[in-house]
């Protein structure tokens, strides 16, 4: 089938239109005012990514206006949440600007709550503070779609592109329209890849037609990842992949909850298990324990036991703090505002929280980068705080020439979320800005017969199923092809049996790690056949292959670490306990896309605040 | 569903196609009307229900986890900057809620490109766009730099 190749050229392209992409898009033309800056989203940037539907918090602030918090403070606590293990200097860096963000953020017309008593932003915890955030994304998207040159919507970018010249340096990207099907390539001197986390890259409790209720969205699809790791850039911390406590089934968000209503949590029979559970959990990781707040992975590792041991369900007591209508609707709107499921499944169910208490559990792990947990690329760091051996050229540049990340993307910076994430656009946006003027005269080469390949190779799912269509009736089961679905759910039963998902109470150990490899080596190959019989499936099908790519980052990162970090996100049975002596380094890994080789490193840790 | 459209209200604009993040909602080209082609791949988001103009979509709990006879409906009104929900629960209780969504007019944020353009020496540094005067401190942080004394509380 013929399809049209469209050229476009950029200044910097900004692959993604979330909060990471937003915040590059509006950096970028501050400071590049005649660059051409090009923004490509694979939904429509007005609600596209894991903000898609809203959020009822900003969970990182500093509110240094009011001295209270300090950036440091925030490296601290990050630290204590990682168990030891951040970039100190990229966290650092997040926190210092945040607040700038937020404040623009309230300037555009986002409405955040505020304490009547002190007038300041009210705070739902030490690093949160509350919005009325249901037009969060459309507000944030105004800014970006002012800001770039040009938007694309509904373009699912598949691959990367790298010059012909030097072969460390990127120079676009190509992908296809899921509307109309021509083929894009997108030639660029600089490339900032906003393109999210994964779901689905585990099997998700739920089944069936409730498939998509995932907490991360069904359309974060690690690209982030999948994109990145075929360019050889250095990846980290993949195995540190986070399990989320939430409401059960629903996954409404519990932090509003407990922080700010004061609510708590019990087992079935009333009993606080978490401080029950403190010297089996010393055992394990040692004064870790005692850090406060308690790491997020022992809350979730406590609760696990709890189920394990049959004391469930898990209770969250919201019928003990709705005492005033006040409260009442801070309860719903945290739902209604960024998990509107979890309210579905209330009225479903007949809970009316201020009567009855709601079941909470724990998810399908997740991959990303900027919650409390930092899978994604190895970055180079601030100019000014960064230790030598974490700077090689310009902040939040991968180890490939000209590639920049924000949000989900990059590895080593936890808890970013959403403000975080838009604050490191903007400081990979401007760092770009002078990667492009450094390189003036220095335009990356694309070579035709390069890009031809490519275009096969993208459209060749289609091609799978055109031919292989004709040996069947109809229905779904043929001998040469399987569908994206299909591969998808192969997918998540060997994440999930293999791997350290939720059937397996997030147990895996070498032997099985080996064994998963062998399957997700068959499932790779398998890819080669996947066939899509519509424009739509065929986004489907590289979605998977994103998902796939990074699964098995994952997979050799949990291997590689011969430790369990991080009880409560994933055991290794083999080696149950925390071990600083040998593993208090972060896990690297580069892919060789010619040879299919992984190379596995350690790469070092600095504690950069006291 | 667990988005579904009303077949006698839909008038198959297309505002939803337009919208869904999960690229799910689209135009039958018998009826001329939308559906969710793909209900396991819907987040219940809500964002298509929110942005079709003829209150033509609502969602049906997912079916594995969700009895029948509930409804959560919206009513977005972006130009009077409210969102309403209306919440019927399947034994016919009703719970009413509305947020406000935005404080300044749509359309009203300055492009970055319309502000004053920043010098060459700003550029040098490691300040972001509106620094430091978005912080409401005096300085950017640095590590060698010990806290910044904040200014006043402001009320
Ligand atoms: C249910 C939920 C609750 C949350 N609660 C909070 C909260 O209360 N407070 C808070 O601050 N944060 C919260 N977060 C976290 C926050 O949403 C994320 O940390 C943040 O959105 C990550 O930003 P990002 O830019 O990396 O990814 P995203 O915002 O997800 O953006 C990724 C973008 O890339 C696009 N894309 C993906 N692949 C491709 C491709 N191949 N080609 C083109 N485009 C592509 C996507 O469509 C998307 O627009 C929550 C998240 C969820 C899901
Ligand atoms: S937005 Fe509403 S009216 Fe328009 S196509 Fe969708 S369901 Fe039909
Ligand atoms: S609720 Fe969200 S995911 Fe589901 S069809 Fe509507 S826009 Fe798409």
């Amino acid at each position: 089938m013929a399809r049209r190749t469209r050229f476009v050229d950029s200044d910097i392209l900004v692959i993604g239109g979330g909060f990471g992409g937003c915040g590059a898009a509006y950096e970028s033309r501050y400071w590049g005012r005649d660059l051409n800056i090009v923004l490509v989203e694979k939904a429509n940037v007005e609600r596209s990514g894991a903000v898609a539907q809203g959020l009822s918090a900003i969970n990182c602030y500093m509110g240094m206006q009011w001295s209270e918090n300090q950036p440091e403070d925030f490296v601290r606590y990050t630290r204590g949440d990682l168990m030891g293990l951040v970039r100190e200097d990229l966290v650092y860096d997040i926190a210092r600007h945040v607040d700038s963000t937020v404040h623009k953020f309230e300037e555009w017309g986002l409405p955040i709550l505020k304490n009547p008593q002190t007038g300041r932003y009210l705070r739902e915890g030490k690093w949160q503070i509350m919005i009325h955030g249901e037009s969060y994304k459309p507000i944030v998207a105004e800014a970006a779609r002012k800001s770039a040159t040009t938007v694309y919507n509904r373009i699912m970018v598949t691959h990367l592109l790298m010059d012909t010249v030097q072969p460390n340096r990127v120079a676009g990207a190509v992908g296809f329209n899921v509307r109309n099907g021509d083929f894009y390539v997108f030639r660029a001197k600089a490339v900032i890849v906003g393109a999210g986390g994964g779901s689905h890259i585990y099997r998700p409790r739920s089944v069936g037609e409730g498939m998509g209720r995932t907490w991360y969205a069904p359309w974060s699809t690690a690209s982030a990842y999948g994109l990145l790791i075929p360019t050889g850039a250095t990846m980290t911390q993949m195995e540190n992949r986070i399990v989320l406590a939430r409401f059960k089934d629903g996954y409404g968000p519990v932090g509003a909850w407990f922080l700010l209503l004061k609510s708590h949590a019990t087992n079935a029979a009333g009993e606080f298990y978490e401080k029950d559970r403190y010297p089996e959990i010393k055992g394990r990781v040692g004064h870790y324990v005692d850090i406060q707040p308690m790491p997020t992975c022992l809350r979730n590792h406590a609760m696990i036991e709890e189920i394990k041991a049959g004391k469930g369900p898990i209770y969250m007591h919201t019928q003990h703090v709705l005492d005033t209508p006040e409260k009442e609707e801070l309860g719903w709107e945290d739902f209604l505002d960024m998990t509107i499921g979890q309210a579905v499944v209330w009225a479903a169910q007949n809970i009316d929280p201020k009567e009855k208490p709601s079941e909470l559990i724990t998810s399908e792990p997740y991959v990303m980068g900027s919650h409390a947990t930092c899978s994604g690329a190895w970055a180079s760091g601030p100019e000014d705080c960064a230790p030598s051996d974490y700077q090689w050229g310009y902040n939040r540049m991968t180890t490939v020439q000209g590639l920049f990340g924000a949000g989900d993307t990059i590895g080593g910076s936890a808890h970013k979320f959403s403000a975080g994430s838009f604050t490191e656009g903007r400081i990979a946006a401007k760092a770009a800005v002078r990667y492009v003027q450094d390189m003036k005269s220095n335009t990356p080469r694309i070579d035709e017969g390069y890009i031809e390949e490519l275009k096969q190779t993208v459209y060749k799912p289609m091609e799978n199923y055109r031919i292989g269509r004709n040996e069947i009736v109809a229905g779904t089961v043929a001998p040469a092809y399987i569908t994206p679905l299909h591969g998808l759910q192969r997918l998540e039963k060997i994440m999930d049996e293999y791997v350290g998902g939720y059937s397996m109470f997030y147990v895996t150990s070498e032997n099985l790690l080996n064994r998963g490899l062998e399957l997700l080596q068959t499932l790779t190959e398998d890819f080669e056949n996947v066939g899509a019989d519509s424009l739509h499936q065929l986004q489907r099908a590289w979605e998977l292959k994103h998902r796939i790519v990074t699964a098995e980052a994952v997979a050799r990162h949990t291997l590689f670490r011969k430790e369990t970090r991080w009880p409560g996100y994933y055991y290794r049975a083999d080696c149950p306990k925390l071990d600083d002596a040998d593993w208090h380094v972060f896990t690297g890994s580069k892919y060789d896309a010619r040879t299919g080789e992984w190379e596995m490193s350690k790469l070092p840790v600095h504690h950069i605040v006291a | 569903m667990p988005t579904y459209t009303d077949m006698t209200r839909c008038d198959g604009c297309g505002e939803c196609v337009d919208i869904c993040p999960s690229d799910i909602m689209h135009i039958d080209p018998v009826y001329r009307r939308s559906y969710n082609i793909e209900p396991n791949f819907c987040w219940e988001c809500y964002s298509c229900v929110k942005a079709c103009p003829q209150n033509a979509i609502d969602v049906r709990g997912y079916a594995d986890f969700a009895p029948l006879g509930h409804k959560v409906r919206v009513l977005r009104e972006p130009e009077k900057g409210v969102i309403s929900w209306k919440i019927r629960y399947r034994d016919g209780r009703i719970k009413e809620f509305a947020f406000p969504i935005r404080t300044t007019p749509w359309g009203s944020i300055k492009a970055a490109g319309e502000y004053e353009k920043p010098d060459a020496a700003a550029f040098g540094t490691q300040m972001l766009a509106h620094e430091p005067t978005a912080l409401h401190i005096d300085a950017l942080p640095t590590l060698e730099q010990k806290t910044i004394p904040a200014k006043q509380a402001k009320a």
